[in-house]
């Protein structure tokens, strides 16, 4: 049976909540087996962040470099090669680090690459069977990838329920020794700050949040109507800043603010997962979007098939009548 | 600077309800609108910039079959220079890998410094480009919002949590992909798409490629879709039905209640 690894994300010292999701999609692929967490950094925060690990996963790896200092995920790559089975099978978060590092380091290793997966079926003989969503999440597909020469998989960051059970109790290895030649064609510079905005929706309790259905930029005005007479703020999903319609500090999702409002009203979202990653708190959803089949119906609290450009200046009417 | 923009032609999902067809094995194709992957016309307006700045040409190329040619069109309509058809029975049902290694094989065939993909297209895989760049065994950034050209060498911005933003100095021959909101990809007028209406297009199959059929298409990916279902996550939302006044007096009911006026 091939070795199981999971590639541990941390921030000062603080294994990243992926961590335990990682070691439920490694136990559901291989229920038996032990699972090694490979934890790179430098210093004592990667300490800190190894010793974390150890108690959930049966063995950690710690590679410490000062080139882990900082994201550079082209020496990790390096590293990777040279440390792990060729035949192993790596689970890493399908977030930002794990789309700079994993389809390259598949190709190195000559694994199969498995992308974005948000379950597992299970392995049968040397078929790894998962469930992906396509088309921006309207539609899901079974897809069986050959890992008879290893796997690297890349897990959706909040699918899986974490692995709170601490029952790994593994020792700490160093493999600092053995990363080989990490030297880059590419050197990280600096990590620029997002800029803040006129609002901060981190702290709003109400948010009318406006996607691609608001079709025009004019239209953004009547959304400002509704977010005024309910006294909400107004948030947007990614789309509405690529347009430069809004700016960047209002964007919610994993590339823009994380919100934990009260109530959130998703106008024209169709709610991709990029987008609901950012929606924390368990805030109460009313959906409005023309799609009946749009994902946001099967996470909202409460969905109203129509056209927000229609429904909404309606909606702000009859609230102002109150 | 000569700069290769790898594009897809895909279902346009902001325009169209994806449905599967009665088999399950594909999605429902009939009527369906395509159009460039929308982060393909990203990647294609910034090479267009950057060969504006500092001289150069811009290929496009997609795999695909005789209907991918319209996408390579279009993004000619844009302003790319030249356009490449990779199209063979053998490159059907090709995995990441499969479409990386066709790609690979057209990129070593030219001379370019920089080759861009969009960040990620209709499967959200996200795939392509980072193993494209470990085959050529060039560096490679992801999600790349800023491009500034320096001599030979490219100052990049890769898009990270929360806003921010991870600068590197990345050397060329480089592979970036390229994250939506970079630029403003530019309108393309009727006139842009008739003047290149009745351009000649080269076309590369597998042994123009020098590429072993069996590595490629269904026989070689290692990762293959089996069906399509429709997703199940959890119980949905409650749908408010009626009137339009209706819906709303019952929808300003639960905003009361949870705290939603103020």
């Amino acid at each position: 049976m091939a070795d199981i690894f999971a590639y541990i994300e941390h921030d000062q010292g603080v294994a990243d909540d992926s961590a335990l999701e990682l070691l439920t999609a490694a136990k559901k692929i291989f229920p038996d087996a032990p699972v090694t967490a490979v934890v790179m950094g430098s210093g004592g925060d990667l300490d800190k962040a190894a010793n974390d690990v150890a108690a959930s996963y049966n063995a950690v790896w710690k590679v410490d470099n000062a080139a882990f200092s900082f994201p550079d995920a082209e020496a990790a790559r390096k590293a990777l090669v040279n440390i792990l089975p060729a035949d192993c099978v790596l689970l890493v978060p399908h977030a930002h680090l794990g789309m700079d590092l994993s389809p390259g380091l598949a190709i190195k290793m000559d694994s199969a690459f498995v992308p974005d997966i948000v379950d597992v079926e299970g392995l049968e003989g040397n078929t790894l069977k998962v469930i992906r969503q396509e088309f921006a999440g309207q539609v899901s597909a079974h897809v069986h990838a050959d890992i008879s020469s290893g796997a690297v998989v890349n897990i959706r960051p909040g699918v899986f329920q974490p692995d709170e059970s601490k029952s790994g109790g593994g020792d700490v290895a160093d493999k600092s020794g053995d990363t080989g030649d990490i030297s880059v064609k590419r050197k990280y510079l600096e990590t620029v700050q997002a800029e803040a905005g006129e609002v901060d929706i981190t702290k709003s309790e109400v948010l009318v949040s406006v996607g691609r259905g608001v079709e025009d930029e004019d239209n953004i005005e009547t959304m400002f109507d509704l977010a005024e007479a309910m006294g909400a703020d107004v948030s947007c999903s990614r789309p509405i800043v690529d347009a430069k319609w809004l700016e960047k500090a209002r964007q919610v999702g994993t590339s823009g603010q994380t919100v934990k409002p009260k109530v959130y009203m998703a106008l024209g979202i169709s709610g991709s997962f990029q987008h609901m990653g950012g929606v924390k708190g368990n805030p109460f959803i009313v959906a409005v979007n023309k799609n009946a089949k749009a994902p946001i119906f099967q996470v909202a609290d409460v969905g109203i098939e129509a056209d927000i450009l229609e429904f909404v200046p309606e909606l702000t009417e009859k609230i102002k009548e109150l | 600077m000569e700069i290769l923009v790898c594009v897809k032609r895909v279902p346009d999902t902001a325009e169209n309800e994806i449905e599967i067809n009665s088999e399950g094995n594909d999605i429902e194709r009939d009527d369906l609108v395509y159009s460039v992957n929308e982060w393909d016309n990203y990647a294609v307006e910034e090479a267009i910039q950057i060969v504006d700045k500092v001289g150069g040409s811009v290929t496009v190329v997609t795999v695909g079959d005789e209907e991918s040619e319209e996408v390579l069109r279009r993004e000619m309509a844009m302003g790319a220079q030249n356009g490449l058809l990779l199209t063979d029975d053998a490159f059907e049902g090709s995995d990441g890998r499969g479409i990386a290694s066709i790609l690979a094989a057209a990129v070593k065939k030219g001379n370019y410094d920089l080759i861009l993909t969009g960040a990620q297209a209709d499967d959200g895989a996200a795939e392509v480009g980072g193993m494209l760049a470990a085959m050529l065994d060039v560096p490679y950034a992801s999600l790349v919002n800023t491009i500034e050209v320096q001599d030979s060498k490219l100052k990049v911005g890769r898009e990270v949590e929360g806003g921010n933003q991870d600068m590197y100095e990345i050397e060329m021959p480089c592979v970036l992909s390229i994250q939506t909101g970079i630029n403003e990809p530019r309108y393309v007028g009727i006139r842009g798409i008739r003047k290149v209406a009745s351009v000649e297009i080269p076309e590369q199959g597998a042994s123009d490629l020098g590429i072993d059929a069996s590595t490629v298409g269904e026989k070689g990916a290692r990762v293959k879709r089996m069906d399509y279902f429709m997703p199940e996550m959890g119980e949905g939302a409650e749908m408010l039905e009626g009137s339009t006044e209706e819906i709303i007096e019952k929808l300003i009911e639960y905003l009361k209640a949870k705290g939603g006026l103020k």
